[in-house]
């Protein structure tokens, strides 16, 4: 049964364009969908592994800024140019392990951190290659995006929603299997004690490398989504405030779940664009909103979802169900 | 089977285990014992890779293991459960014995996310390989409890059943005993005998002398970090230099002579 309900929940979202919607939803769902990505990134890490990298949104900006050098600068196709951020990301997040992987802990999420800030300063130091303050700007949209959509009924806005579905599903595909796999069990040992994994013959180092190498594949792949849908790269979007963005989006999705991570960042997203008038204000709500959670929630919304589902039938249920969260 | 040359290492100004030099013979239960503080883990820290010497040697059928990376020498075959059950107690009793098989599989982040053929063969070793564990250790009923559910005996189980899962040759066990009641104990005991009859070789920490008088094959005394005898049970028991180090200690003594009668006992 609960097998069916990501697919169909795919299948529903994939409707929604031909329904006619507003751009402004459209918009909406693009983002959710885009920042969700960069969120399932970074619950490979914290959620599965039990780390915390601090310098997510700077492999997202390694994703971005890569799409958007390579098809404005040289001219290269999206479709060449997205795997190519990708691959990079994923190559900057192998490197970054290497040597973050010798420290542990806070040592750890302080360490990237620092190196966050760093890619974001070279960001924007680099005027030649990156635009520096000025940013990239007409990065076009992916090619063929247009004709397909008109194929089919929509405008681009409608092509660029179903891109960030396809995108999203197979965001969630990758994170699934790496989960459901003796690899994915293994991460899971990390988190619960990284000595008695290692003690267990769980080769801890090589493991964190590819969890980390998945977590910034991940981040480049919504990196580049968002250089070709926005069409305008600034270096401020690669910094700490987006990586604590999308960690509260985690947090308050539910940490190490599958469904955590997309039931999050619609919340707190959607959230943030209603509340944008209060500007500043907003955190008034947002406060009070993150010490309810804490207190009520901890294990984020989809921690809810599952106690509120193994009360109902029987309480015995609930350990098994909290535990294969 | 297993021969360590002049181990040591220090910790700071102190010698938590000094210039010790034994060997772990095959088929045979061989069990360390030892004042509190004496450097009994830390012997099997050593020899289990988790900590590295600051002198000496580890070769396990002859081959040097000294400085390897702890899940080297598991895949070589050595497993070890720790003092404190340590456990994933928010893990299934089978995933627990199924992260302990994850040194016999290969498959790795890209056969997960393409489901290669590698990747489903090794999904289907690695239940299998933890069932088999599981059942050693007579928890198959338990498998999918959250293993944190089951009794302090239980729990001991599954860590013996984490380290079987890595289809060890030698088995290395911190104090299996601590904690459990009489009854438990007898168990346990049984429960060792019948992985030595499989093949197995043990070396075992404790602190309970009617366990180790009435199991062990052979005994290492460590006193102060040094290797202070060695021996079967009965002349270890004799030795005046272990009745001594245990004299000189705390309560051990009195243990130390009923255990060895029971032993004694138990050998005739
Ligand atoms: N990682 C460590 N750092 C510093 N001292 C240690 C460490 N591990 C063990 N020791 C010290 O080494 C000595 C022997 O400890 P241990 O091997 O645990 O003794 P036993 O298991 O025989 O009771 C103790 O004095 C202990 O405090
Ligand atoms: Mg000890």
């Amino acid at each position: 049964m609960s097998r069916l309900i990501w697919p169909a929940l795919f299948v529903l979202a994939a409707v929604v364009p031909f329904l006619h919607p507003s751009g402004y939803l459209l918009d909406v769902g693009v983002n959710i969908m885009m920042w969700a990505v960069l969120a399932y990134g970074l619950n490979v890490m914290l959620g599965y592994t039990g780390l915390l990298p601090l310098a997510h949104a700077g492999f997202f900006g390694i994703g971005a800024y890569t799409t958007g050098i390579l098809t404005l600068k040289a001219g290269w196709s999206f479709w060449l140019a997205w795997p190519a951020g990708i691959a990079l990301a994923a190559l900057a997040g192998l490197l970054l392990g290497l040597v973050a992987f010798r420290t542990r802990g806070d040592a750890f999420s302080i360490f990237t951190l620092g190196v966050g800030v760093i890619i974001t300063l070279v960001i924007n130091k680099w005027d030649a290659l990156t635009g520096g303050n000025d940013g990239l700007n007409g990065i076009a949209p992916p090619a063929g995006l247009e004709e397909a959509s008109r194929a089919i009924g929509l405008k681009l806005s409608g092509g660029f929603y179903l891109l960030a579905l396809l995108t999203l599903a197979l965001t969630v595909l990758i994170v699934a299997r790496a989960r459901a796999s003796s690899f994915g069990l293994s991460l899971l040992a990390i988190r619960g004690g990284e000595d008695l994994a290692r003690s267990a013959g769980v080769n801890v180092y090589t493991h964190k490398l590819r969890a980390m190498m998945l977590s910034t594949a991940l981040a480049g792949l919504a990196g580049g989504l968002y250089a070709t849908y926005v069409g305008f790269l600034g270096s401020a979007v690669t910094g700490p405030t987006t990586t604590f963005t999308v960690l509260l989006y985690l947090l308050v999705g539910g940490l190490g779940t599958l469904a955590g991570p997309l039931l999050g960042t619609a919340l707190i997203y959607s959230l943030t664009q209603t509340l944008k008038g209060l500007q500043d204000y907003q955190y008034i709500v947002f406060g009070p909103l993150l010490v309810l959670l804490v207190m009520y929630a901890p294990h984020g919304l989809a921690g809810l979802w599952t106690r509120l589902r193994a009360n109902r039938p029987a309480r015995a249920a609930k350990t098994k169900e909290v535990s294969g969260a | 089977m297993l021969d360590v040359e002049n181990l040591g290492i220090r910790f700071g100004g102190l010698h938590a285990v000094r210039d010790v030099t034994a060997t772990v013979p095959a088929g045979q239960i061989t069990a360390i014992i030892g004042p509190n503080g004496a450097g009994k883990s830390t012997f099997f820290n050593l020899i289990s890779g988790f900590y590295r010497p600051t002198t000496g040697t580890v070769r396990f059928q002859g081959e040097d293991l000294t400085r390897r990376p702890t899940h080297e020498v598991v895949a070589r075959g050595v497993a070890r459960t720790f003092q404190t059950t340590t456990i994933y107690r928010e893990l299934s009793v089978l995933e627990n014995a199924m992260i302990g098989h994850r040194v016999r599989t290969r498959a790795g982040l890209l056969d997960a996310l393409l489901r290669t053929p590698r990747e489903r063969q090794d999904a289907r070793g690695s239940r299998d390989g933890a069932l088999r564990a599981l059942e050693r250790v007579g928890l198959v009923r338990q498998a999918h409890l959250p293993a944190g559910a089951l009794t302090q005996e239980g729990q001991k189980r599954v860590g013996i059943a984490m380290a079987l899962a890595s289809e060890p040759k030698l088995l290395l066990l911190d104090e299996p005993a601590a904690g459990m009641n009489p009854e438990e104990t007898v168990n346990l005991m049984a429960l060792i005998r019948e992985l030595v009859a499989g093949g197995l070789t043990v070396a075992l920490v404790e602190h309970k002398m009617s366990l180790v008088m009435g199991l062990a094959d052979h005994i290492l005394v460590l006193h102060h970090g040094q290797l202070i005898a060695q021996g079967t049970p009965a002349q270890v028991s004799r030795d005046p230099a272990v009745i001594e180090a245990y004299l000189g200690s705390h309560a051990h003594g009195g243990q130390m002579g009923q255990g060895a009668q029971g032993g004694e006992a138990a050998h005739a």
